[in-house]
């Protein structure tokens, strides 16, 4: 297994020559906000410190696009209820494992005897299911359009397959509804958007117009390497230099304009759109969550158990809100670093490795002025 | 931002308050034991600092190197001991034998101690197949002749099904301190030289990638062996100018660098690349999303040399069968204390904090 193909995304001198082209597109007296929608992004922006590399008038703001982060405490709570009833072995992405319910974390309720079990996807909850007949295997789904494919891919076959003991419990969720709240918010301002390659792979890079059509912003769909963010970042300044403003795809290699007819087949059949959706330091968004359409609602883990669907306020003190806004850096929150820290988070925002202020906490805390002597 | 200097200043003050508690000794608060206490990282520090070290309160212990110091009658000893709960108990490159005895005499070697004898306790699960057993009795006999120590004395005891992953080993090992070594966690000194004595990473991704969970095949073998050699060599090349020794198990080659960046107040700033990484190890690791840094080894040691020493240093390591790739990966620096920086290799710099949370599965 080799890695090669990505080698000259992280080429150091390319990321120099992109810098210097940065440099020279921006206006001295200028400050420039962009965001950057995925948590990918901001994940990969510390990993590679390319923050460093950017002129100090431009400014990256992490977006609402870390699946794990979005997810409100009440949901939470939802999954560690399921998680406890008798004979069920519960599934989730790792990161899920430490996110703060409103008493307790689906971790705690692993040391107090539930059985939670660390998958990587879907597909492996799916075989925990067939090798273990006797017990109900829950998988808690999350993430855009990027993870809600092999979530609908796995329920077809479970499908056609005849699993009985398997059921998902689907926080899936789509990434136009909240750009659109986030533009309607009146204190934001951006001057541009680093689009969402992982979501465009699936649907495309036409559903973004409506960003430079409806707000004037330009988008460039990007992909995830150090060089695909600093080119991307380019075009955007290129765009507001030439006074254009349009979606344009950096991430050609694997975006298609129109995305994969294929993947969105299986999720119109697999899924429908909730009315509602409650998004962490977001609050209900409409038409903005997936559950299971009509067709799969035998699989539908909310059936099948007693949920309690108890709404929690989001803690006082914790800003996650506003930083998903990108309304104020992770550190100007109020119990950033102090109170809420990776090993104790209050907000969603500081459990996942993608989430704003774990990233900033991990990677971003030592101030770019600073020189190591 | 440069317009807003009051903004700066918040920033900057608030930098400084994370700073300060990070270097406070952790606490132990949690309700109960989970997987995280396990997994070397901030909660197993929380463990040993907030727990374990206060309650034993002795200077030998609180030293928290990977051997303790005894002196019998002027004679110099060193003392561990390590359990293994790995599963499955059989992967590529060894089994729970050859960590049981290399795990134990690493610890002493880390200590500057040339590994004597070791004690084996077994705790077997019953329906465990005989022949399972008798492979790791002769891998342990096997390691231990490799590693040069003799089995003196052992205990068994049986539990039932189920309270066991077919077999949990321990051992403790005693060594003699070798007069060449003055090694110690604080005494690390700025301009020092970080060696790291091979390419990392490969046990733990060796045992992620045996226990089946994950759709992906990769010739990766754990990297497990007896580490006194290498440390024979190092001293021998660098004596008293060997600052300190850490075996990179548990938590990865991050999580020894920053317990030391702590332990002798200093900041260390590494070279990403030039971390020896396997592309297949490199590729495993991108693919789990995890950094090879935090990903366990069980035969790699972290080496901190005085800069005039570093150049033979390395030389006398790469000269030890299963050292050849030896690199200088970076250096320790004054400030900030007690922080790890990376200086990526596309050109930007980050923190390397220590690990939060279990993100791997039982491995050693």
């Amino acid at each position: 297994m080799s890695m090669k193909y990505v080698d000259e995304y992280r080429d150091a001198d390319i990321g120099q020559v992109l810098a210097g082209e940065i440099l020279a597109a921006v206006e001295p007296g200028r400050h420039y906000k962009v965001m950057e929608v995925c948590g990918g992004h901001t994940h990969s922006i510390y990993k590679y410190g390319v923050d460093d590399l950017l002129p100090e008038n431009v400014e990256l703001v992490h977006g609402p696009g870390c699946p794990v982060c979005v997810i409100p405490m009440g949901r939470v709570d939802d999954g560690i209820a399921v998680a406890r009833e008798d004979n069920v072995i519960f599934t989730c992405f790792g990161d899920m494992m430490r996110i703060p319910g409103s008493e307790s974390t689906l971790q705690d309720a692993k040391a107090q005897g539930a059985d939670i079990r660390m998958v990587y996807s879907p597909l492996d909850a799916l075989r925990i299911a067939k090798s273990e007949p006797d017990r109900q295997v829950v998988f808690y789904a999350i993430g855009f359009e990027t993870t809600a494919p092999s979530t609908a891919l796995t329920l077809k076959r479970a499908k056609a397959e005849g699993i009985k003991n398997f059921s998902v419990m689907c926080s899936h969720v789509t990434i136009v509804p909240p750009l659109r709240a986030l533009l309607e918010s009146p204190d934001l301002r951006l001057d541009g958007f680093v689009g969402p390659g992982h979501v465009c792979t699936v649907v495309g890079a036409r559903p973004f117009e409506f960003i430079p059509a409806d707000y004037g912003k330009p988008v460039v769909v990007s992909g995830f390497e150090p060089v695909d963010i600093l080119q991307s970042i380019l075009m955007i300044l290129r765009q507001i230099q030439d006074g254009r403003c349009e979606v344009e795809n950096q991430y050609k290699r694997i975006v298609p304009y129109e995305g994969s007819t294929a993947a969105l087949k299986v999720m119109e059949e697999v899924f429908e759109l909730r009315a509602h959706f409650e998004w962490r330091g977001l609050g209900f968004i409409s038409q903005s969550g997936l559950k299971l359409s009509e067709a799969y609602a035998d699989f539908d883990t909310e059936q099948r158990y007693e949920v309690p669907h108890v709404r929690v306020a989001d803690p006082k003190a914790c800003q996650c809100g506003e930083v998903l806004k990108g309304v104020i850096k992770p550190w100007e929150c109020k119990v950033f670093g102090t109170a809420c820290t990776p090993e104790r988070p209050i907000g969603t925002c500081m459990v996942s490795s993608e989430g704003a202020c774990a990233a900033y906490y991990n990677y971003g805390r030592f101030a770019r002025e600073r020189e190591v002597v | 931002m440069a317009d807003q200097p009051a903004v700066a200043d918040r920033e900057t003050r608030i930098l400084g308050i994370i700073e300060k508690t990070r270097a406070k000794p952790s606490k132990f608060r949690e309700k109960q034991i989970t997987m995280a206490h396990g997994a070397g990282g901030k909660a197993t520090q929380g463990l040993i600092e907030g727990l374990l070290v206060p309650a034993f309160d002795n200077p030998t212990l609180s030293a928290m190197a990977d051997a303790g110091a005894v002196e019998v009658d002027g004679v110099e000893l060193a003392m561990t001991t390590d359990s293994f709960v790995v599963r499955p108990l059989r992967f590529p490159g060894g089994s729970i034998g050859d960590l049981a005895v290399n795990g134990t005499v690493n610890d002493l070697a880390m200590a500057g101690a040339r590994p004597l004898a070791l004690t084996l306790s077994l705790v077997l699960e019953e329906g465990l197949p005989s022949d399972a057993l008798r492979a790791e009795v002769e891998a342990i006999a096997a390691a231990a002749e490799a590693a040069d120590v003799e089995i003196v004395a052992g205990d068994t005891k049986v539990v039932e099904r189920g309270h066991a992953d077919g077999m949990y080993v321990c051992t403790s090992g005693v060594g003699q301190r070798d007069p060449r070594a003055a090694l110690a966690p604080d005494a690390l000194e700025p301009g020092d030289r970080i060696l790291v004595s091979g390419s990392i990473g490969e046990h733990g991704t060796a045992i992620m990638l045996a226990r089946g969970e994950f759709d992906l095949d990769a010739e990766i073998e754990s990297d497990t062996r007896p580490l006194w050699p290498a440390v024979d060599g190092l001293l021998e090349a660098a004596g008293p100018q060997l600052r300190c020794l850490r075996d990179a198990t548990r938590g990865g080659v991050a999580s020894v660098l920053n317990e030391l960046a702590r332990a002798s107040r200093v900041a260390m700033i590494v070279n990403e690349g030039n971390v020896p990484v396997q592309p297949a190890v490199a590729g495993a690791c991108e693919l789990l999303g995890i950094d090879p840094m935090y990903v366990a080894n069980e035969g790699k040691l972290v080496a901190f040399v005085a800069p005039e020493a570093a150049d033979e240093a390395l030389e006398a390591l790469r000269a030890v069968p299963g050292c050849e790739r030896a690199t200088d990966i970076g250096e320790v620096k004054t400030d900030p204390p007690g922080m790890v920086l990376v200086q990526t290799a596309f050109g930007g710099k980050r923190v390397m904090d220590q690990l939060v949370g279990d993100p791997l599965p039982r491995i050693c």
